[in-house]
């Protein structure tokens, strides 16, 4: 199960870029992709809307099970992934990348896991 | 998740096929004491594969209870709900053992496997009851009964190209083979009972077969349609599939409080057979009627009704039942639920509404299935 190196994660199999210009980008990561499995339905949070670090902010919804979304790390969103939205289906086959959620403007970011801080979590062997 | 899915090998039997499903690199899951493939790579490829094309499910986890002798027939008349003892040999029959106050214990396909012999397929989280049940029952009749859940491995090939490609594996005439039909037959050489049963809502069969067989029976029907037919389908898609054909799956539906006329099953209680276990109280219950009844509910959204979620009156918010299945539906491609109403809103075209995790959503009732193939 791929856990990029260059990612921060949170308990809740979200992931964080590092800050950049003041904003991080944040999806789920491929263990929670994996274990949703097919994802059919993501509502995210609205541009302008306040997300705070440990609470929900959207559902992910496979066949089989619904997830809420926690927000990783608080601030304002500034951008929602409207891809994703409209082919649900990426965060299964690129989590990492076009699966990508949403951006928010942090002042840094909360203390999260590194890889292999998250690799120990979900006991991933690679 | 795999570092999870290995401990419950300790706990739960793996299946003939396991090697199979784990070099394939399927998604495990503990399901009613068995070790089975949830998924292969994606379950939405292959419900739509069952669909569109065929899948390859193995279902070796239920239940099989074999009886035999002069008296099954009136043994299972009995015991279970349906007409059995009219049952033509080679024709199957799917019915129900409930308990004296006529709640569900569960459903059961039987098929008549011989003028004696009778084959009653259970549902794994149930066997040991339903087994237990039997045996009680036919205690004094001349029957023999015996559980051969381990004797005997379940492939399923299911979708409209099943029939094609079963067709050149077997002599059997798949033609005169009907629904609901089995024929003792080989496929690829291997004995099997092949029936034309299923829980997908398409066409398709399955096929029990000896535990030695399923493996090498496994690679002669994957070989039969090219690389992608049939697909190998998990357990995921058998449920988004048989909810899509309007399917009762016993715990949810089908619970020891329901009884099948609040299923809206109650063509299969025959009371014209003589006295059988739970008459009395079912007979009470089809003369009084059933207070709630269950429905298909189509939602508007785009967020499913879940398992347990309550159904609630639009205007008042006032809890009316609950769901009992529900997900987003593959093949309409919007959500799809059933749940237990009362009988006055229970008619299609009624709005009702879903509690989804603190949001009420808007539904319509539906006629059941969701889903049906076009024959």
């Amino acid at each position: 199960m791929s856990v990029p190196e260059n990612l921060r994660y949170s308990e809740e199999h979200e992931w964080c870029t590092a800050v950049e210009d003041g904003v991080t980008t944040i999806g789920v990561t491929a263990h929670a992709a994996t274990s949703l499995g097919d994802v059919v339905f993501v509502q995210l949070p609205e541009v302008g809307d306040q997300v705070t670090a440990g609470q929900t902010c959207g559902e992910i919804e496979s066949t089989k099970s619904v997830s809420d979304l926690y927000a990783p790390a608080t601030g304002e969103v500034v951008e929602v992934n409207t891809a994703v939205v409209d082919d649900p289906g990426l965060v299964n086959s690129d989590p990492y990348g076009a699966g990508w959620l949403f951006r928010v403007r942090v002042d840094a970011l909360p203390e999260l896991l590194d890889a292999a801080g998250y690799r120990a979590l979900v006991g991933a062997d690679d | 998740m795999s570092h999870q899915d290995t401990s419950h090998q300790d706990r739960s039997r793996p299946t003939p096929l396991h090697a199979v499903h784990v070099a394939l690199g399927a998604s495990m899951t503990d399901f009613a004491g068995w070790t089975m493939p949830l998924r292969y790579t994606s379950e939405l490829a292959e419900h739509h594969a069952v669909r569109n094309a065929a899948g390859l499910f193995d279902l070796s986890h239920m239940g099989e209870i074999v009886l035999t002798g002069p008296g099954s027939a009136a043994a299972l008349d009995h015991a279970l709900v349906g007409n059995i003892g009219k049952l033509a040999v080679h024709r199957a029959r799917y019915t129900m053992i409930c308990d004296t106050d006529g709640g569900v214990l569960d459903d059961l396909i039987v098929y008549r496997t011989g003028q004696q012999e009778y084959l009653v397929v259970a549902n794994a989280a149930n066997t040991a009851v339903v087994l237990a049940a039997l045996t009680e029952r036919v205690a004094g009749f001349d029957t023999e009964l015996r559980d051969a859940t381990e004797d005997q491995a379940l492939l399923a090939v299911q979708g409209p190209r099943a029939v094609d490609l079963l067709t050149p594996l077997t002599d059997a005439d798949l033609g005169a083979l009907k629904y609901y039909a089995s024929v003792p037959t080989t496929v690829s050489g291997h004995p099997v009972l092949l029936a034309r049963t299923g829980y997908t809502g398409e066409d398709g069969f399955e096929l029990f077969c000896a535990p030695d067989d399923a493996e090498p029976l496994w690679n002669a029907l994957r070989a039969a349609g090219g690389p992608q037919v049939p697909l190998p389908a998990g357990l995921a898609c058998r449920d988004s599939l048989r909810l899509e054909a309007g399917m009762p799956l016993y715990g949810n539906e089908l619970t020891r409080e329901r009884t099948p006329f609040e299923a809206g099953l109650g063509r299969v209680v025959k009371f014209d057979k003589g006295d059988f276990v739970g008459r009395d109280a079912l007979l009470a219950r089809a003369e009084a009627g059933p207070r709630e009844t269950l429905v298909g509910l189509v939602g508007r959204g785009r967020r499913a009704p879940r398992a347990g979620y309550p159904v609630v009156d639009p205007a008042t918010g006032a809890p009316l039942g609950v769901v009992t299945s529900g997900a987003p539906s593959p093949t309409l491609g919007k959500p799809v639920a059933m749940a237990y109403v009362p009988v006055d809103r229970a008619e299609p075209g009624t709005e009702l509404a879903v509690d989804v995790r603190g949001r009420q959503e808007p539904v319509d009732v539906v006629p059941l299935p969701f889903y049906r193939r076009e024959s």
